[in-house]
């Protein structure tokens, strides 16, 4: 039995939709812009309205408050936000994130930082890492390394490989045949709110 | 009391400041000319029809016509408010929550100060009941506008790290609870000025009013006080109430954030 399992999850401007991901799989979305590959993710994430059945290990999200699915199916926007000024409050763990740090090619005081001055690609990975640290069972990833370079890629992937190896299920958007993107079992592509496998 | 009295002419000579603003306004460009004139109108008419009401009601002194007036006044505010807003609530929820929070806020303060403070006989007594209930929505009606403006207005600003709490498992009091605080802040932080400079940097409306009345000034003292914390204990409540309702109505069961129930007469969300 599928970890995540997804049947007829519609929006007014997608689906319906049908998707299985097990435990430890990685599927990659691909499409056109506009296709709506981040409508599909937040909706999985029930961060807008929609209808269908999603269930995780078989219970239905009917049967979770919104907040515990989000803990258990996160969503990482492809341009994550930052509600305080320093980037290690933003952590509900900040000792696990630490560990990571030097993995992710981020020096030990980032968090220590304030949002404001750190870059684009140091901002998206520690907003992947962010999420990956809570352990949910899902991680829905929205253009993880549209603003990374090889190398920041190449750890982002390694971060999640780890994860996955732990049984992290993951479904990445990306337009990049990068090191993240190879990850995938699985290759689907959205076009006109619908889903075509595509060779992995 | 020895009360001068005031001619149509000396109204005539004060209104000429407002001509010349309006003067100012047009050798500037300002563009606020008409507003300024239509504003000093209204003023005038409105004042008019009031003081005309106001002697009649006291006339007949019925609790059914001074509740009445009072609600004029709650509906009057509530539009008041629901102008001021850049951002509305989808529907009635603006209008509704604003004049609702205002009904209890204001309604229960001067009830509140009718029956156990002030205590006129009868105490519904209009010439006591329609002034207070007049000065606390006047306030209150500023502090809930100012507060659901701000809340709304940063829902829509501050929308990608609102949501990115949601997405990380925040529930809707947590992810809320920084455009809550800065809205609250901003509906209180007038009464908080008003308090703060009474007496030492300005002499307050109805004090000054019940001075050249011809009142004694401890006495007229007596009841700007009463009067300034029944303002803030009402503004307290009203902007409580409006903010944490238009909060909750910017989430819905799931704790998601619903901008899609927001709606503006001038932008897109």
């Amino acid at each position: 039995m599928a970890l995540l399992s997804v049947r007829g999850l519609r929006t007014d401007l997608i689906g319906p939709i049908d998707l299985d991901v097990d435990r430890g799989d990685c599927v990659l979305v691909s499409g056109p812009s506009g296709s709506g590959k981040t409508l599909f993710l937040r909706a999985i994430a029930d961060l807008d309205p929609n209808q269908g059945t999603v269930t995780l290990s078989e219970r239905s999200r009917e049967r979770y408050t919104g907040p515990a699915w989000r803990r258990d199916v996160t969503y990482v926007a492809a341009e994550p936000g930052w509600w305080t000024d320093r980037a290690g409050d933003h952590f509900d763990d900040p000792g696990t994130a630490r560990t990571w740090l030097p993995r992710l090619g981020l020096g030990d005081d980032a968090l220590d930082k304030a949002v404001s001055v750190l870059s684009t690609g140091e901002r998206l990975r520690l907003a992947i890492l962010r999420a990956a640290v809570q352990q949910p069972s899902v991680l829905l990833l929205d253009e993880p390394t549209a603003a990374l370079d090889p190398a920041a890629t190449g750890m982002v992937a390694d971060l999640l490989r780890a994860a996955l190896a732990e049984g992290l299920a993951l479904i990445v958007v990306s337009h990049q045949e990068d090191a993240v993107a190879r990850l995938a079992r699985r290759r689907l592509a959205l076009r006109q709110g619908r889903f075509f496998e595509e060779a992995a | 009391m020895n009360t001068v009295a005031l001619t149509p002419w000396d109204l005539g000579l004060a209104a000429l400041l407002v001509l010349a603003n309006a003067g100012l306004s047009l050798l500037l460009s300002l563009g606020l000319e008409r507003q300024l004139v239509i504003a000093a109108v209204r003023t005038l008419v409105q004042l008019l029809l009031i003081g005309l009401v106001l002697e009649w009601l006291f006339a007949v002194s019925s609790p059914w016509w001074t509740a009445a007036m009072g609600l004029v006044m709650v509906l009057a505010a509530g539009r008041e408010v629901l102008s001021r807003q850049e951002w509305r609530l989808v529907g009635w929820w603006t209008y509704g929550l604003g004049t609702a929070s205002m009904l209890a806020a204001a309604g229960a303060v001067t009830v509140l100060a009718l029956t156990a403070m002030v205590q006129p006989d009868p105490w519904y007594a209009p010439r006591y009941a329609i002034p207070l209930l007049g000065m606390i929505l006047g306030n209150t009606m500023t502090g809930i506008s100012l507060g659901l403006d701000t809340l709304l207005t940063s829902a829509v600003r501050e929308r990608v790290s609102i949501e990115a709490q949601i997405a990380l498992g925040a529930d809707r009091a947590r992810a809320f609870r920084g455009i809550v605080r800065q809205s609250l802040r901003s509906g209180l932080i007038p009464i908080i000025n008003a308090m703060s400079a009474a007496g030492l940097i300005s002499l307050p409306g109805m004090m000054t009013g019940q001075i050249l009345a011809g009142a004694n000034p401890i006495q007229a003292v007596k009841y700007q006080v009463l009067i300034m914390f029944l303002i803030a204990g009402g503004t307290g409540l009203g902007v409580f109430v409006a903010v944490l309702g238009a909060a909750r109505r910017l989430s819905d069961d799931r704790h998601r954030l619903r901008l899609d129930r927001l709606t503006s007469p001038r932008r897109e969300v």
